[in-house]
């Protein structure tokens, strides 16, 4: 049972040390508080302008949430379609790992430019970087399938979106749920770039606010709910690969139990 | 004379352009089970495939008791070296997998493939996930999916080398009563001459080397019922050159 405890123990000391390094330098004044606030300073933002930092995360989760849930949707369809045509999958491949080298930052401006102040630019440009990660992770997925399982199903007769339900799916649901959480993480990045650039409400908007009144206690609470809700969304997906894929929990222990014994 | 159950008659076998057997003509009768002996990388896989109606032989005609399946696939019942149950469902579902396929309500199906887990010796393992069984009774649960395809002609390939010595030797005992308790009628494809022996009433010898230019072809048959397990033996490893 040490082992366990270690690794929990390890990252939760690194994470403690830095953050007492950092209260000291600002305490002991070798950084002046209006560059770099110390993390007491932090939370104490945090929780004296709460209501209002809320209010600000609902907007950026709704926007990332939606925008979320169109990425995979698009990435989905991609990625069933790559697998059924390979015309299509030639066609698109390059196209869609072109738009990824795109910078974010530098087609956000444009698409306030196109679409106007309002949430529409925030999730175009969140499905813009969600869709890529899970149509990748799923059609390599898709793919990743044992052939002889496709056989032996074509030799009882199996329809292709039999195959399709009962092997490929299956076959690419972990790397899905793997491609979905770096999706989350971007979703929530993307809404608040898009933010920055002009919104009425967002954390982007909200720290765009803090920074021009060099507020940066409360800029830095806001970094700090950003990464909580990165944090939380993975966990989230976590949790949801755990309902989803009972097999592979099982798995997972019988090949511990293998490495144990 | 009645038409054999399975009868494949002088297949031509080739990976595109590339030859890999000829002339190969091998049947089964009604509930025998015959055997086909090859070294690795002769081509068995290809002829199966073929058989089973995966793939369109080059030339020649596969019958289903004179029936021309050449080429269609799911009527005969054909099982693999792996044992390639669905990780993503249970030991029942997978059993079942066939009629649900099928179209038959997953109620029914699920009942149907319950009531024979004690037939194949699988009873208790129903809710599992295949993860969670041995080498040996994954291949029961294989062997049971096979069968609910309800073909009573069934072509294995290798179906017991992936198991251990022992769990081999059991299984294929216990596989070939099995086939005389449900009146199947089946072809193994194994490189194993005991096995071969042990199991087969009949034994083909399919032998080539197709990756070196040697076309395969079935170069002997010898029936073990009439020349015993000893002559069987000597004139097998005699017609595999392994004298």
């Amino acid at each position: 049972m040490r082992l366990p405890s270690k690794q929990k123990t390890v990252p939760a000391i690194a994470v403690a040390a830095v953050l007492a390094v950092w209260q000291a330098a600002c305490s002991l004044g070798l950084i002046p508080a209006f560059m770099l606030p110390s993390p007491i300073a932090v939370v104490s933002a945090l929780v004296s302008d709460f209501p209002l930092i809320w209010s600000h995360t609902v907007t950026t989760l709704l926007e990332a949430g939606l925008g979320l849930a169109i990425g995979v949707v698009l990435g989905f369809i991609l990625a069933v379609l790559m697998d059924r045509y390979q015309t299509f999958r030639l066609a698109i491949q390059p196209l869609i790992t072109l738009s990824q080298t795109v910078p974010t930052i530098a087609i956000a401006p444009l698409l306030v430019l196109w679409l106007g102040y309002g949430i529409l630019p925030k999730v175009v440009l969140i499905v813009l970087t969600t869709f890529f990660p899970v149509a990748v992770s799923l059609a390599d997925g898709f793919a990743s399938v044992d052939r002889d399982i496709i056989d032996l199903m074509r030799t009882m007769n199996a329809s292709n979106l039999q195959i399709f339900v009962y092997a490929k799916l299956p076959a690419a649901a972990e790397q899905f749920f793997s491609g979905l959480k770096i999706s989350a993480t971007y979703a929530i990045v993307s809404a608040v770039i898009a933010e920055w650039l002009g919104g009425m409400s967002g954390l982007g908007v909200y720290m765009t606010r803090v920074r021009k009144s060099f507020s940066y206690d409360k800029m830095f609470a806001s970094i700090l709910v950003i990464s909580a809700l990165s944090l939380g969304l993975m966990r989230l997906i976590g949790l949801l690969e755990r309902v989803c894929l009972p097999w592979k929990q099982i798995e997972r222990k019988e090949h511990g139990k293998i490495i144990a014994s | 004379m009645a038409a054999p159950a399975l009868e494949a008659q002088s297949l031509t076998l080739s990976w595109g352009d590339f030859a890999v057997a000829e002339g190969v003509s091998v049947h089964v009768d009604e509930g025998e089970l015959a055997c086909i002996v090859g070294r690795s990388g002769c081509g068995k896989t290809t002829l199966f495939h073929a058989l089973a109606g995966l793939e369109k032989p080059a030339g020649g005609r596969v019958l289903l008791r004179g029936e021309d399946i050449t080429g269609v696939p799911g009527r005969v019942s054909y099982m693999l070296q792996k044992d390639l149950l669905l990780p993503s469902r249970s030991i029942l579902d997978n059993a079942a997998l066939p009629l649900i396929v099928r179209g038959v309500d997953r109620d029914a199906a699920r009942a149907k493939a319950g009531a024979l887990f004690a037939t194949f010796g699988l009873e208790g393992t129903e809710g599992l996930w295949p993860s969670q069984l041995s080498g040996g009774m994954r291949q029961r649960a294989a062997l049971l999916r096979t069968y609910l395809m309800d073909n009573d002609v069934v072509l294995l390939d290798e179906p017991f080398s992936a198991l251990d010595a022992i769990t081999r030797v059991e299984l294929r005992r216990w596989f070939a009563g099995m086939v005389r308790e449900l009146g199947l009628s089946a072809l193994v494809i194994t490189h194993d001459v005991d096995e071969a022996i042990d199991l087969g009433s009949r034994i083909y010898v399919f032998d080539g080397m197709p990756r070196k230019g040697i076309v395969s072809r079935i170069v002997g048959e010898v029936d073990v019922r009439s020349a015993g397990a000893d002559a069987a033996r000597t004139t097998l490893m005699g017609l595999l050159g392994i004298a």
